[in-house]
């Protein structure tokens, strides 16, 4: 370090040294980091315990210096469910794609957030399934081209993208619901502010905290990694627009 | 002496889990085994745990591994169809060895089928009906006291070996009633270092995980899990024999079949027919090595599984006996229990051929 | 005069991926053209360090938390 300077920001202790294995630029690694900074600056680094996907963050569990158990593919939900209610003085997430909690993990997303289940759920939404290799998505736009959907999503036979925020706001049980992104540092530090108030909702245990981040896949869309921020800045925030849905007392 | 009550199976199984120190149950209603959640919300208030009607059984035993990996003793209840959909949640946890207990009380299939007990569902329960590699414990309680035993042997054994313990009960033994003796509430205190508590300075996080994407590591983990499954195999195996001892003609049945075996053997010996039987109770580890025995016995003839299937642990038995003498089967399906008439015509015929 | 601040970038773990250099608000990092790391990435590097202004955008950004950012003792 140089003379006269001090650290104003650095790689939060809650991260293990392991090099992620994400795609140059996936949001993911962002929000991986983000959330740990939380973990650490709230100090429940010992009383966190959180649920991994199926998805390119199936290795989550390598990244976050917490308590981590790996879920069957759409079930994080129920497995959080369980460690809740087994351990209600811990803060327990889950983190998730667009697959995951939306398309296989539908019933047990919903049911979590309707009994008002005390975990958060970040959800992060990119429109595509990256891991397999770039298919179609429940969030996936309409006219955006992926491998099963190569001319473009088709609302006639697809169906449109769903909206999972604007849906579980509706449940009495969920107390926190706001859609955040990771495109640029504006949003990255809004988000975090997010992560936070949701930790303090679930200190209350008032019900469930539900995040979703409009997310980016530069391999699966074909683009650079700073056109995929302009892709969700284009297209993705318009029809899955940022704000709270959802808070105590409003 | 415990305490004596008049019960219904399923509602004994229930009773059974409470005085094991279960901690949690997630559980979807299906029929013939709905008084098992029934039984338990209404004692809920009462007891430390908690229970949740899970949105289907794909959620109930994912509740249950999450449950399981976090340190409690959890259990889940299901008949047929729904232990279909539980078969991947299966086979995660038997690999990332967790414990817990799941009740299949069988009924007639395949497909929706009937509500009336069946046996059909042996060799899911014993093969594996999920992916992969794994085995677990199967115990096959064939009276409302084996209800009450086997649900705490089955969380003892689970917690002893780090894995699924299945009790394959069939709709019969879950509804009908009979006098048992329940145990005193077991002090249950979890000592789980393993377990997603949280990770505390004085050691690394745990994680809990099925997935092993390096061939290594993955052939590693399915040697340790073999190692483990020998050491069961070595160690656990349960039978009940009956008029055994000079038997020649020997009948291998389980659950409620076993019951009217018993009567078969009667009635049977009133005949001059030297029958016996050997009832499996642990269906995995299967007691291959007294059958095997058994079968190069000089004095034995035959073995007749009596099943209500089409012929699943007659396999079984065949592998153990080995060819050394026949072995014959006899069931029937749709939830209809082999008459002892109609058995012992088919054993008479087939005896009278050998 | 020394600049307000400066960052410190893992180079071997950098990805090349650019969202430091496009959130900079004075633009004073860049991939580095003619060079690659050990894992044949153009990494990020300070190309203008006199007009680092100790913002953060860049380590809040990056998604594999390669960036250390030093500010100015006042």
């Amino acid at each position: 370090m140089r003379e006269g300077y001090e650290v104003i920001y650095q790689k939060p202790k809650t991260l293990t040294d392991n090099k992620m294995h994400y795609c140059p630029g996936c949001i993911h690694g962002i929000m991986h980091k983000i959330f740990m900074e939380v973990v650490e600056e709230m100090d429940i680094q010992e009383k966190t315990v959180g649920v991994c996907p199926v998805g390119c963050s199936v290795f989550a569990y390598d990244y976050m210096d917490v308590d981590m158990q790996e879920a069957a593919h759409g079930r994080a939900a129920a497995v959080a469910t369980a460690i809740k209610r087994m351990l209600p003085d811990r803060i327990v997430f889950s983190y998730q794609g667009d697959g995951d909690l939306a398309a296989i993990g539908t019933a047990e997303t919903l049911h979590a957030c309707n009994r008002g289940e005390n975990f958060l759920f970040i959800f992060i939404n990119n429109g595509i399934y990256g891991m397999t290799g770039g298919q179609m998505a429940p969030t996936t736009l309409e006219g955006q081209k992926t491998t099963t959907s190569p001319f473009g999503r088709d609302k006639k036979s697809m169906g449109s993208p769903l909206k999972m925020t604007e849906i579980v706001s509706q449940f009495d049980g969920v107390a926190f619901a706001a859609r955040v992104s990771g495109n640029t540092p504006a949003n990255v530090r809004k988000a975090k502010r997010m992560f936070k108030r949701a930790i303090e909702i679930q200190k209350q245990n008032i019900g469930t905290q539900f995040i979703e981040v409009v997310s980016n896949c530069p391999s699966g869309w074909k683009c650079t990694p700073v056109e995929s921020m302009d892709w969700i800045v284009e297209k993705a925030i318009p029809y899955f627009p940022l704000g709270i849905f959802k808070e105590p007392g409003k | 002496m415990g305490e004596i009550r008049f019960m219904k199976g399923n509602e004994a199984l229930a009773e059974a889990a409470i005085r094991a120190g279960m901690q949690g149950y997630f559980g979807y209603p299906i029929t013939p085994q709905s008084e098992v959640i029934e039984y338990l919300a209404a004692e809920e208030p009462n007891h430390d745990y908690i229970l949740i009607q899970a949105e289907s059984e794909v959620a109930s035993i994912n509740m249950v591994y999450g449950g399981a990996a976090a340190g409690a003793r959890v259990m889940t209840t299901t008949s047929s169809p729904g232990y279909s959909l539980m078969q991947e949640g299966v086979s995660y946890i038997a690999c990332a060895e967790l414990p817990c207990v799941v009740a299949n009380v069988a009924r007639g299939g395949p497909g929706l089928g009937t509500i009336q007990a069946g046996q059909g569902d042996y060799f899911q329960a014993v093969k594996g009906g999920g992916h992969g590699d794994y085995r677990q414990i199967v115990l096959a309680p064939n009276s409302v006291q084996e209800m009450v035993d086997h649900t705490i042997l089955a969380f003892d054994l689970a917690d002893k070996y780090r894995t699924p313990v299945l009790i394959l009960s069939d709709g019969a033994i879950g509804q009908m009633m009979e006098k048992v003796e329940l145990p005193e509430p077991i002090p249950y205190k979890p000592d789980k270092p393993w377990a997603t508590t949280g990770k505390t300075p004085d050691r690394e996080r745990n994680i809990i995980t099925s997935l092993y994407i390096q061939s290594d590591d993955m052939e590693r983990k399915n040697n340790s899990l073999q190692k483990k499954f020998r050491k069961i195999e070595e160690n656990e195996v349960r039978f009940e024999e009956y008029m055994i001892e000079d038997a020649e003609l020997i009948i291998t049945a389980y659950g409620v079949t076993s019951r009217t075996s018993k009567k078969i053997v009667d009635l049977a010996r009133e005949a001059g027919i030297k029958m016996g039987l050997h009832r499996p109770i642990t269906l995995w580890p299967f007691p291959s090595g007294r059958i095997s025995e058994l079968a190069n016995d000089g004095k034995v003839k035959a073995f007749f599984s009596i099943e209500m299937s089409a012929g699943q642990m007659v396999e079984d038995v065949k592998l153990s006996v080995n060819g050394v003498k026949p072995t014959f089967f006899y069931g029937r399906t749709g939830g209809i229990i082999p008459t002892p008439e109609e058995v012992i015509e088919f054993i008479q015929k087939k005896a009278g051929e050998l | 005069m020394p600049a307000k601040g400066y960052v410190e970038i893992l180079v071997d773990t950098c990805k090349g991926c650019g969202l430091c250099v496009a959130n900079c608000p004075t633009q004073c990092l860049a991939l580095k053209q003619d060079d690659t790391n050990v894992n044949g990435y153009h990494y990020s590097y300070m190309s203008e360090p006199e007009k680092c202004i100790a913002c953060m955008n860049c380590a809040v950004m990056c998604p594999d938390s390669v960036i250390t950012v030093y500010k100015k003792k006042s």
